[in-house]
């Protein structure tokens, strides 16, 4: 999905420009949507509890806002700017739609697994904040970068929180056993799995560590006294 | 010709083209798949009736081994009693054409009396068993679940089963779907030694395993699997009322037969008494 919607990006004059790069770059730490913006949280906090999931929502997340920021961006001149939001929102729900009828029709078993968040990716912040912040503003190549950046960002964050949730709630990850069966109290070891992990809670409580450690680290976070 | 994008006029007419060109695409998109989204869904039907008989395929084998080892369809109404007549086939007859989930949902609307419902039975022959297959739905968390148990021919032994959902919490609810959750199922039985009807319940904080009766439900799952408690007690109790009276029940020595640890039990104590 994400490739075939990315293709159409020709490499115009300086695809790769330094801000070009920054439109990729930048998301990920200094303004990454979750951790700095606050966007998108619910779903952070929702699809978390396995790796997998966390994958096929950004995936998914990242399909929806690249060609949702191309169009808009496209149309920017001639959306009347007193129902921009409701323009915005109709695109963003037609293109959730449209590739959740796809993938039925298509790829069936990644349908059900996406079938769930396809609500969630239509009310998700991040895809309304950049459609608004970036793409009626700017040209659609640009646009189109903001959304790699965008949808990346949101996905190491994801894929951060929903590691430690299903390694620490299942003993799991991606599905596959890591903590041996025979750790486990039942089967005369003295390991428990962390049952609070698999809670939304304690998506929160890591997202809320991600942004300490992140703050920390990065100067230009910390807000002056 | 000045465009004054701010004009209500304007406003309108964008409005207009904007949705209309969407609602198209996204109609014309879902005519144009709607033949293999359907071809999908009934796939999938008989791939899950034929994992609650413990037989595996993937979903485009599906139809082959379906037709092969179900051998009908049929339907009986909320009185357990069997609808005479209508097609039996089990590919496309009344029962495998009956949406199960459709009507439950207008029953609960109001639409539909909950006396006029339907309930499919298939008959299925695996590994020389001769099984009945139940199809139940219920209300999970967020939106229907639903679910097929098989049952062995004694009429109160589950063999296998499988159970699925709309959208339930992925990593919580969602695990009903999963083996961790349905391979409890097998050898559960829904019938009290004395013979009345007796639901399987699903536990939460654990059952004991020596229960012929309760299985565990899903940590952090508590309403989905309070659905599926639910779904079984409400559609068992029919089907326990067909079963009972389609099954040639010598009750006395029955019970004991798929039960290993009853068997052991009952000739041991055979044994003692002289």
């Amino acid at each position: 999905m994400s490739t075939e919607t990315a293709a159409p990006a020709k490499p115009a004059d300086g695809l790769f420009s330094k801000k070009n790069r920054k439109l990729i770059t930048d998301p990920l730490n200094d303004n990454n949507p979750i951790t700095v913006q606050v966007l998108g949280i619910c779903s952070a906090l929702a699809i978390t509890v396995k790796l997998e999931n966390a994958l096929v929502m950004s995936a998914s997340v990242m399909a929806v806002l690249i060609a949702g920021n191309m169009i808009i961006s496209a149309l920017r001149n001639l959306i009347p700017g007193r129902i921009r939001i409701i323009a915005q929102l109709v695109i963003a729900a037609g293109l959730v739609t449209l590739v959740d009828i796809i993938l039925k029709a298509y790829v069936y078993d990644v349908s059900k697994q996406v079938g769930v968040y396809v609500g969630l990716i239509i009310t998700n912040c991040i895809l309304m904040g950049r459609f608004e912040a970036y793409a009626m503003g700017n040209k659609p190549i640009p646009s189109a970068m903001d959304a790699i950046g965008n949808s990346l960002g949101y996905a190491w964050i994801l894929v951060a929180v929903a590691f430690f949730r299903e390694l620490f709630g299942n003993g799991s990850l991606m599905g596959l056993r890591i903590i041996p069966e025979s750790f486990y109290a039942m089967n005369g070891g003295g390991y428990f799995n962390n049952n609070m992990m698999i809670l939304p809670p304690m998506a929160l409580v890591i997202v809320g560590i991600i942004i300490w450690i992140q703050r920390a680290r990065n100067t230009k976070l910390i807000e002056q006294a | 010709m000045a465009l004054d994008k701010n004009s209500n006029s304007f406003t309108f007419i964008f409005t207009i083209i904007l949705v209309v060109v969407v609602g198209t695409v996204l109609a014309v998109t879902f005519l144009a798949l709607k033949e293999p989204y359907a071809e999908n869904v009934r796939r999938e039907k008989m791939q899950n009736i034929l994992a609650s008989v413990k037989v595996k395929v993937e979903r485009d084998a599906a139809p082959e081994k379906y037709k092969l080892l179900v051998r009908e369809g049929l339907l009986i109404d909320a009185q357990g009693r069997v609808i005479e007549g209508g097609n039996r086939d089990a590919v496309n007859g009344d029962a495998f054409m009956l949406d199960v989930i459709k009507q439950y949902k207008d029953a609960k609307a109001g639409v539909l009396k909950a006396e006029d419902m339907k309930y499919p039975v298939y008959m299925a022959a695996v590994e020389g068993k001769e099984l009945f297959v139940l199809p139940m739905v219920g209300t999970g968390l967020w939106g229907p679940v639903w679910g097929y148990v098989s049952v062995e021919s004694d009429g109160r032994t589950i063999f296998g089963s499988t159970f699925d959902h709309k959208g339930e919490t992925p990593g919580l609810g969602a695990e009903i779907a999963t083996p961790v959750f349905y391979d409890q199922f097998p050898g559960k039985t829904f019938t009290d030694e004395d013979g009345s009807f007796t639901s399987i319940k699903v536990y939460k904080g654990g059952s004991q395993t020596t229960d012929p009766h309760g299985v565990d439900g899903i940590s952090g799952g508590t309403i989905t699997s309070d659905g599926v408690h639910k779904m079984l007690e409400e559609t068992l109790v029919i089907y326990d009322k067909y079963l009972k009276s389609t099954v040639a029940v010598p009750t006395s020595i029955e019970p004991a037969q798929t039960d290993s640890l009853a068997v052991d039990t009952t000739s041991t104590l055979s044994t003692l008494q002289p």
